[in-house]
């Protein structure tokens, strides 16, 4: 055999009918716990070679010179190539502003960037190889943060800007600038009793996905090139590479390898064209798979921000006014800094009624690692701000944090600061009410077992530094609002490709969409949907891969809405053909054929009343119906650029955090004791994925509350702690319990009511578990992640 | 790179001895990471994982002499009433996996201040058995770490074994991490009470370039306990005696700042774990210490 861990179709069965509501299980989860299935980095094809990227060890710099020459010389090196050897004039490449050079062209922007590539025939070669390319640097000065990148004198990042965004910011060093503005701030603040002002830190998180990056590119021999990697999203994939490798898009076939993980760190390209290059170029199949710590370098990360917050409120506890300014920090390239700033700004006065808002939200250019897309894109820093503002006011009026809230809370018909009209469920009050009717877990919770503390349910933990002392118990609670779907006009579509035919003597569906499944569980839905629609038992899916229409991106929670639709829509045109063929072969034995409701169940052609009227087996015969077809959900429009108007996003979700923390108070160290969620989620199409995605999210929000921060030295902008050894994750002795409570109130726009899940829930879990902390110590917190030193004043 | 894989510990010695910059190898906890991330590059790896001798332990008399590669589980599992302290370090050691084949000769080889085992060897007062082909000699610990990571070792000597006295009373062990479990050490401390020579041992990681003990705080207690008559009356320490004590084991500190922690965090929490592992060990010693599951 020439090749493994390639992706192969997998089919699913099931005993049970399996459709849309039931927990069926995902096709991948026992391989994944047992270790068996096939990541990208498992691939291996006959001859192949590994392709190594050198990285600048700089930030910001001139290149003065790049010396190939001893690299090509060793022995088992069949290519080194840099930015010379780019083989057309389409040299960069990015998601929105194509701003990133494939490899360095005379200047180095941030610390870890693309010099050059390798490929050599063992994987240590192609490295020490790459060591001995001899880079010369002229270091330049770094701007950092908003007062040297907007400085009169700052160096540019970026000179000569002619993208889009460039019209219309204050300064080049600005990637793009969003503010939202409705009513009259300054006359509404004059309505206010109490008027709280903040100032919030949010830290650069990491998406700390398990799978580093890896694809093997494999030439063809029509000249162009076969590529399976694991992304996001095949096709925008597809639209950057093809260009620079001077290739119609039909020759760069593309197939999603097995995904350990994105949380939007797959969204932008990484090692796709780099093996590409290579495997031209050698005329060989190329491999590379990123180490853990070049993966931190390999993609980008959440933005840090930075967050001015004033709030006014009537002294019975109603909102006055918003005026915010985010300013978050893009770093070098611009990624999706522009949709992010678009998030932060109209996300950024939260689920709540306020009728004057002047909010401003910006990305900055920096020597700064990039920053991107991670799960909450935008709405996750905007969140941490407000909470923390709604909390202050409540202690401020005396009031009740939760009661604060539900009096500001919004719902159906509410106007977004946007201007647009909130027009389905937003139980933003109902959420909240219910993570407060929880019960509390007890107190003392590590004396459960009888007299001996258990450290394991302490702070500290195992490492036993507290067995009881100084522990406080502290309880927080927090709300979000997330957009799903992608927004500001974009043309959010997809594609979905669905046959039936009859294999074996049972009717069997196959399911085709370029839809990346990176663990969201979005091929289990659509085999639950197909056997809803077609009353099919037996649904294969095929590989995801460019041999089909695009799917958009698995990110903003929109995969099991717009793919889900798309899958939904071309099954029921699948139906209607089949039942078409019913009606020519069977319309003359049952007048239910023209008269009555059909519907596919049980493999069975049946009237609404339940009544049979054919087997499908017997409908199909020997021919297979299928079909292509787009599916859109209802459009946007794009923001206007001086007032934030517009009706931007497609639609809303919501969850609800509280969080129960234990502080050691003289040690600083946290122990998150329950993280307790309400969501509602429209329709649970699988009601166990579900579950995980908002277990998952709301773990991943307590990471940043507590440990998880790239850490980058303002002096030279370089990464300080690029390993896991550095940069924590939540262990699973740092995970609570997490109880959750699950709404279902549909959306009449959406494919079965649905509601995306996958996001909402890290937005509330960080604020919650801050308030939380703050709730134990009386401290004023206002950066994210809190660390020991924040918490004993040995910052 | 070579390979060497001495059958016995005679064979690892002379390997050692013909091959000085040798590097030894047992659980790889250490070594191997170094080693894929390029940040290390032998020119010989000495193998001992086939020395068998290396992963068994004696308890004797009065000392337990526990050999260079017996991991951290079999620590935990079978010298936890000998070796408390240690038990209760072993604990804290990165992740189950880790544990079951990383073990002290390893924490010794690397010296890293950061190293979970050298707080509680300082405070139970081991002696590093190492040998070379010129003879073997036992290592004070307190002589044993003389830089940051550096050791007292010959470059033709090898780890055999630690000789650790059975504990004569209560050891305590804390360790500050910014996250629940598998994590380095932010800084540590060990506390070890010796009624039988009435005295008290400390041991401080990570929170000065070498593991070190804290003696102007250990003396300031042997003198305050002496003094008051606690060993025999077994009243409760005084907190302004704790305090004293924290505040000398602070001062005991010479730390860094660097990404896990700031130097004045260090110095803080060494303080708060010196208070805390005194009054646990010392209400032990008085004999109604609360039992502590998970940790004991």
């Amino acid at each position: 055999m020439g090749t493994t861990g390639l992706p192969t179709n997998i089919t699913q069965g099931s005993r049970t009918k399996g459709g849309i509501g039931e927990s069926t299980l995902r096709p991948d989860g026992t391989l994944k716990v047992t270790g068996e299935f096939a990541y990208s980095s498992d691939m291996w094809h006959e001859d192949m070679l590994w392709g190594q990227i050198l990285r600048s060890t700089v930030a910001h710099a001139e290149i003065v010179s790049i010396d190939t020459a001893e690299a090509l010389a060793t022995p088992g090196v069949y290519a080194v190539m840099t930015y010379d050897d780019l083989p057309t004039d389409v040299k960069h490449y990015g998601l929105e502003i194509r701003d990133t050079p494939v490899l360095a062209h005379g200047k180095i922007r941030h610390h870890g960037e693309p010099v050059a590539i390798v490929a050599a025939d063992h994987p240590e070669t192609a490295r020490r190889a790459a060591a001995k390319i001899k880079v010369e640097y002229r270091e330049l000065p770094v701007v950092t943060d908003e007062a040297s990148a907007t400085a009169p004198d700052a160096v540019l990042v970026h000179g000569n800007r002619t993208d889009h965004h460039s019209g219309h910011v204050p300064h080049p060093n600005i990637v793009h600038r969003q503010p939202v503005i409705r009513g009259d701030v300054a006359k509404a603040r004059e309505r206010a009793d109490v008027i709280v002002e903040g100032e919030y830190v949010f830290g650069m998180q990491d998406q700390a996905f398990l799978g580093p990056e890896s694809g093997l590119a494999v030439p063809a021999e029509d000249g162009g090139v076969d590529l399976y990697v694991a992304t996001q999203w095949l096709h925008a994939d597809l639209g950057q590479i093809a260009p620079v490798l001077g290739l119609p898009e039909d020759k760069v076939r593309m197939t999603l390898a097995g995904v350990g993980g994105a949380f939007g760190g797959r969204e932008d390209l990484s090692m796709q064209i780099h093996a590409c290059l290579l495997a031209l170029r050698t005329g060989k199949p190329v491999k590379i798979v990123f180490n853990r710590f070049e993966s931190f370098f390999g993609h980008v990360h959440r933005h840090p921000a930075k967050l001015h917050y004033e709030h006014g409120a009537t002294k019975d506890g109603k909102l006055t006014h918003l005026k915010a300014r985010i300013v978050l920090d893009g770093g070098a390239y611009a990624s999706s800094s522009p949709a992010v700033v678009g998030n932060a700004a109209s996300l950024g006065a939260g689920p709540y009624v306020i009728e004057d808002v002047d909010i401003e939200a910006l990305a900055l250019y920096t020597n700064n690692p990039p920053c991107g897309a991670m799960r909450g894109f935008g709405a996750v820093q905007a969140c941490f701000a407000y909470e923390a503002q709604m909390d202050k006011l409540a202690a401020r009026l005396g009031m009740d944090p939760v009661e604060f809230r539900r009096i500001n809370a919004m719902s159906q018909g509410a106007v977004m600061p946007t201007g647009q009209v909130v027009d389905s469920p937003a139980p933003v009050a109902e959420l909240l009410r219910r993570v407060k009717a929880m019960p509390m877990p007890p107190e003392r919770q590590w004396l459960a077992a009888g007299e001996a503390a258990d450290v394991r349910e302490l702070p500290g933990g195992l490492s036993n530094t507290t067995h009881g002392e100084g522990v406080v118990r502290g309880v927080g609670y927090a709300v979000g609002i997330k957009n799903v779907g992608f927004s500001e006009g974009f043309d959010d579509y997809s594609t979905a490709r669905v046959r039936m035919e009859v294999v074996g003597g049972e009717p069997v569906a196959t399911v085709h969409t370029a839809m990346a499944e990176v663990g969201q569980g979005g091929i289990t839905v659509h085999a639950q949907i197909a056997r809803t629609e077609l009353g099919v038992t037996q649904v294969t899916i095929n590989p995801a891969n460019t041999q089909v229409g695009s799917a958009g991106s698995t990110s903003a929670s929109r995969q099991t809405y717009v793919t889900g639709g798309a899958v939904r829509n071309a099954c029921e045109l699948v139906r209607e053909k089949v039942l078409e063929m019913g009606r020519r072969a069977f319309g003359t034995y049952h007048p239910a054929w023209a008269t009555a409701e059909l519907l596919l169940e049980g493999g069975k052609v049946v009237t609404d009343a339940g009544e049979v009227l054919a087997d499908l087996v017997d409908v199909l015969g020997d021919e297979a119906v299928e079909i292509e077809e787009q599916w859109r959900h209802r459009p946007t429009e794009p923001f206007d650029l001086r007032t934030g108007q517009g009706f931007g996003h497609v639609q809303y979700s919501f969850a609800a955090h509280r969080a129960v923390v234990e502080v050691d108070t003289e040690l600083g160290m946290v122990k998150v004791v329950e993280l307790a969620c309400a969501q509602d989620v429209g329709k649970a199409l699988n009601p166990l994925s579900v579950l995980g995605q908002i277990q998952g999210g709301t773990t991943q929000g307590l990471g940043i509350a507590v440990m998880e921060e790239i850490v980058v030295d303002p002096k030279t902008a370089k990464v300080r702690n690029p390993s896991f050894t550095d940069y924590l994750i939540p262990t699973i002795l740092d995970t609570p319990t997490i109880p959750v409570d699950v709404l279902e109130l549909a959306d009449d726009h959406a494919p079965y009511g649905l509601r995306g899940v996958g996001e909402a829930p890290t937005l509330s879990s960080t604020p919650a578990v801050l308030a939380a902390i703050r709730a134990a110590t009386g401290l004023e917190l206002n950066r994210t992640p809190v660390r020991p030193e924040h918490l004993t004043g040995t910052a | 790179m070579d390979f060497l894989r001495p059958a016995s510990w005679e064979e690892a010695l002379a390997a050692k001895a013909e091959h000085p910059t040798a590097v030894p190898i047992a659980g790889g906890t250490d070594v191997m990471v170094e080693i894929n991330f390029d940040h290390r590059r032998p020119e010989y790896l000495l193998d001992l994982n086939r020395v068998g001798d290396l992963y068994e332990w004696e308890v004797g008399e009065e000392t337990v002499r526990l050999g260079a590669s017996v991991p951290y589980t079999r620590i935990m599992e079978h010298l936890r009433p000998e070796l408390p302290g240690l038990a209760l370090a072993s604990h804290t050691v990165a992740s189950p996996q880790i544990r079951n084949r990383g073990g002290v000769g390893g924490n010794l080889g690397t010296a890293s201040p950061a190293g979970d085992a050298h707080p509680a060897l300082l405070a139970a007062g081991a002696r590093v058995e190492v040998e070379s082909v010129r003879g073997s000699r036992l290592i004070p610990i307190d002589d044993f770490y003389t830089g940051v990571k550096r050791n007292a070792l010959a470059p033709d000597e090898l780890i055999r074994a630690v000789h650790i006295d059975k504990a004569d009373g209560p050891q305590q062990y804390s360790k500050v991490g910014t996250r629940n479990a598998m994590v380095i050490a932010v800084c540590a401390f060990g506390l070890a009470l010796h009624p039988a020579t009435r005295t008290v041992r400390t041991g401080i990681g990570s929170a000065a370039p070498t593991p070190v003990r804290a003696r102007a705080a250990e003396e300031f207690l042997n003198a305050a306990l002496d003094e008051g008559g606690f060993w025999d009356n077994g009243r409760i320490i005084t907190p302004s005696v704790a305090k004293q004590f924290a505040e000398l084991c602070s001062a005991a500190c010479n730390p860094i700042d660097d990404v896990r922690g700031t130097a004045s965090y260090r110095r803080h929490a060494v303080g708060v774990m010196a208070r805390r592992t005194l009054m646990w060990t010392w209400e032990s010693y008085r004999g109604n210490a609360a039992r502590t599951e998970g940790a004991a």
